[in-house]
């Protein structure tokens, strides 16, 4: 089944790689993962999307949480959140069938983002199988050619985000023998 | 600007001393030469061996017989990827170790320098955590945090890579004063209500059976376990990880369960009604086929990794926390209920009886053969002359179950082998560490002819340092597990098993300027044992055992842990 994890973690280098080697390390496969800095800057939020047994998913969250940069993992399989895909598509056109092609991408919230004589390039969002819906009505038209930005998510619930306190190391003295 | 100047490598060896790191274990190289050269008038001592691999063995060695953290130190690219299996060894163990590598210098990093290897990369998945410092700025910090994240928590190694330029770079050291992981969540209280609800669960239970692990040691909670084992007078069983917690001679310890484990302690855990797992991991030497493991059981898991809880089999009631201190307050929950205690008292009673009989039934007890030194006849007499005091740091393999079996330990921290990993070569640096931690203590490298020829080269680290250990090798001419196997599941195929050649001990423990010697008859062993102890220096005693024999109690891949192998097939007259 694809599990939605949601992590908040420190935006530090290899931070992505612990997440991904835990994920490649037990053969599963991502499907997306998208990446991003917070309004934190020393924070990133990532959203994965991953192909597993439904009968892993709480240890995998236990082992992302066990990551010393991970702050929070969260499974949003099954909780309240907003999940949201960005697809951007260029698809070939004629002088016929111009009109067709925006009306069409108006039904499903999309909007050219750039124009030429072979054709359109449209940006549309929404949940991902309304996307693959979009896709396959746009492959109808002509030639495509997709690019898609993964799930992102955000929760509904509000979690409280348990933090470590900073460890103050005993003065200085110095056990020179 | 205010604090000393100085370069990183300086910077490296003051942080370490903050740490109270006495010794470290390590070969030098291209780019960790800055290093070497502030060691050269320092006050920490460090240990040249003979391969990168067996610094990290001796370090976790030093980790284990102490509980401190244990150092090792190698340069980039193949002195790096040399560390690997220790790496890995200690994380499968949970062993406090910080390893220090050089790295390439920072405009190189990338370019396929010389000696360069993706080191941060390489030992992502064998670490707890691991550093790649490339700013002379964020080193103390990296050094510190590198320690309080192998020492607490759940124990583990930490690998901090330092670029030469950085080791060479000039700062005014000013020493950490805090260090901040907001993600690094330990949770060591246990939940109060949790703790209630154990402590009404083991006063219902008619069959409780206490199964510790490495857990304890890691938590120095021996005590607690010994008084929460008497409060509760159950049958308790340590793993291979354990053994020592609980004094070998306790009445209520059974001995280790699992593929090699008694007869009564996998009756008695497969039989419980109650299972109270302590700071361990229900590993697949343990339970066998975990779907028949201890069907009876509720579970009561006790773990300061919460990913340990009901990973392998479901808890009825997981706690979270660090063993010495729940196991105190169970104690004290156990005391404000003790007018439970009464109610299922006779049902224990019969219970412990029944333990008490299984055990009777097929003791673990040594073969002793007049023609031949059987290897179970070698561990009955190290266990004499240890007396359950002395340190054994054992290899991997038969040898390692025998003596898992037959020895005893009056205290934690005397039994020192690799569990999870099963690294070979591992006994003998592994007593190189702990013989410089416990520099009193009589200390055992208890080897197979494999393993022993896998660490040769450390014989002269030995002789180097003049280190008095006692090197047995249980000498059996073949890798005896894997031989074992073939016998019993391949038709006796034996494939590249025999392992002929082995070194004449004598010339070869003479060549390091000590003493070895051969011992093949039963008659000659023990007084062969009593010169090689009272040898002032180290000692390389090589005991010819008999070639064929197998480690029984044996539950074969796949088993239920009841299903137990209990000795040879018995050869049968054709009539």
């Amino acid at each position: 089944m694809l599990q939605l994890i949601s992590l908040l973690m420190e935006n530090k280098p290899g931070a992505l790689m612990r997440v991904t080697g835990l994920l490649s390390a037990r053969g599963y496969n991502i499907e997306s993962l998208t990446v991003a800095r917070t309004l934190d800057p020393e924070l990133s939020r990532m959203s994965i999307v991953v192909d597993i047994e439904p009968s892993q998913r709480g240890q995998l969250i236990k082992q992302m949480n066990k990551l010393i940069n991970v702050l929070q993992a969260s499974d949003l399989t099954e909780s309240p959140a907003v999940r949201r895909e960005l697809v951007l598509l260029r698809v070939r056109a004629t002088m016929q069938n111009r009109q067709a092609i925006l009306k069409e991408a108006e039904i499903f919230g999309a909007r050219a983002v750039d124009s030429s004589v072979e054709g359109f390039a449209l940006e549309a969002t929404g949940d991902p199988e309304k996307l693959d819906e979009f896709i396959g009505v746009m492959s109808a038209y002509g030639e495509i050619e997709v690019t898609r930005g993964g799930l992102v998510a955000v929760s509904l619930e509000a979690k409280k985000l348990k933090l470590a306190p900073p460890i103050q190391k005993e003065e200085g003295v110095l056990h020179n023998g | 600007m205010s604090g000393t100047l100085m370069n990183g490598a300086k910077i490296v060896l003051e942080c370490l001393l903050r740490e109270k790191v006495d010794c470290i274990f390590g070969y030098p190289g291209g780019v960790t030469l800055p290093l070497y050269d502030a060691m050269y008038d320092h006050s920490i001592r460090h240990i040249l061996v003979r391969h990168e691999q067996n610094a990290c063995f001796a370090a976790e060695g030093y980790a284990r017989a102490t509980g401190k953290v244990g150092v090792c130190c190698a340069t980039s690219g193949p002195g790096a990827t040399n560390l690997v299996t220790g790496l890995v060894d200690a994380m499968m163990d949970s062993i406090p170790v910080v390893a220090i590598t050089g790295q390439v210098s920072t405009k190189l990093i990338g370019s396929d320098a010389f000696q360069e290897a993706d080191t941060f990369g390489i030992t992502r998945s064998c670490t707890k955590h691991n550093f790649l410092v490339k700013q002379l700025a964020d080193l103390p910090q990296a050094i510190h945090e590198a320690f309080h994240i192998a020492a607490t928590g759940r124990p583990g190694p930490v690998l901090v890579d330092i670029p030469k330029d950085v080791l060479q770079g000039q700062a005014h050291y000013q020493p950490v004063s805090a260090i901040h992981l907001p993600g690094y969540r330990v949770y060591t209280e246990g939940h109060a209500g949790q703790i209630r609800r154990a402590a009404q669960m083991i006063w219902d239970a008619k069959k409780p059976f206490v199964y510790a692990g490495g857990g304890i040691l890691a938590a120095e909670a021996s005590e607690e376990l010994r008084a929460f084992v008497e409060a509760i007078d159950a049958p308790a069983v340590l793993t291979l990880m354990a053994l020592g917690a609980l004094p070998g001679s306790h009445p209520n310890f059974i001995s280790m369960p699992g593929m090699h484990g008694s007869y009564a302690a996998n009756l008695a855990m497969t039989e419980c009604d109650l299972l109270i797992a302590l700071g361990t991991r229900f590993d697949d030497r343990v339970t066998g086929r975990l779907s028949a493991f201890a069907p009876h059981a509720k579970v009561i898991h006790l773990d300061i990794d919460p990913a340990e809880i009901s990973k392998n089999r479901n808890a009825d009631l997981p706690i979270v926390g660090d063993a010495k201190r729940v196991l105190k307050k169970m104690i004290q929950a156990l005391e404000e209920t003790l007018e439970m205690r009464p109610k299922n008292a006779p049902a224990r009673a019969a219970w412990r009886a029944q333990v008490a009989e299984w055990k009777r039934e097929h003791p673990l007890e040594p073969e002793i053969s007049a023609d031949e030194i059987k290897p179970q006849h070698l561990v009955s007499e190290i266990d004499r002359l240890s007396g359950g005091e002395a340190i054994v740091a054992s290899d991997v393999g038969q040898h390692q179950m025998w003596a898992a079996q037959l020895l005893r330990f009056n205290q934690p921290r005397l039994w020192i082998n690799s569990g999870g990993l099963g690294s070979m070569g591992f006994g003998l640096p592994a007593a190189i560490g702990a013989q410089m931690a416990r520099p009193d203590k009589l200390v055992f490298a208890l080897v197979g002819d494999g393993g022993f020829q896998m660490s040769i080269p450390e014989l002269a680290t030995i002789a180097n340092q003049g280190l008095p250990l006692k090197i047995v090798v249980m000498n059996n001419g073949h890798l005896g597990m894997v031989r074992q196997w073939q016998e019993l599941f391949y038709n006796n195929r034996l494939s590249q098993v025999r392992l002929d050649s082995f070194p004449d001990v004598e010339k070869l423990a003479g060549a390091y300027g000590f003493t070895g010697r051969t011992v093949e008859r039963p008659q000659e062993l023990r007084a062969a044992l009593e010169a090689c102890v009272r040898e002032p220096g180290p000692y390389l005693l090589n005991v010819r055992v008999s070639p064929f024999e197998n480690v029984y109690p044996m539950v074969p891949a796949g088993a239920a842990i009841n299903e137990m192998v209990l000795s040879a097939p018995q050869p049968v007259e054709v009539g």
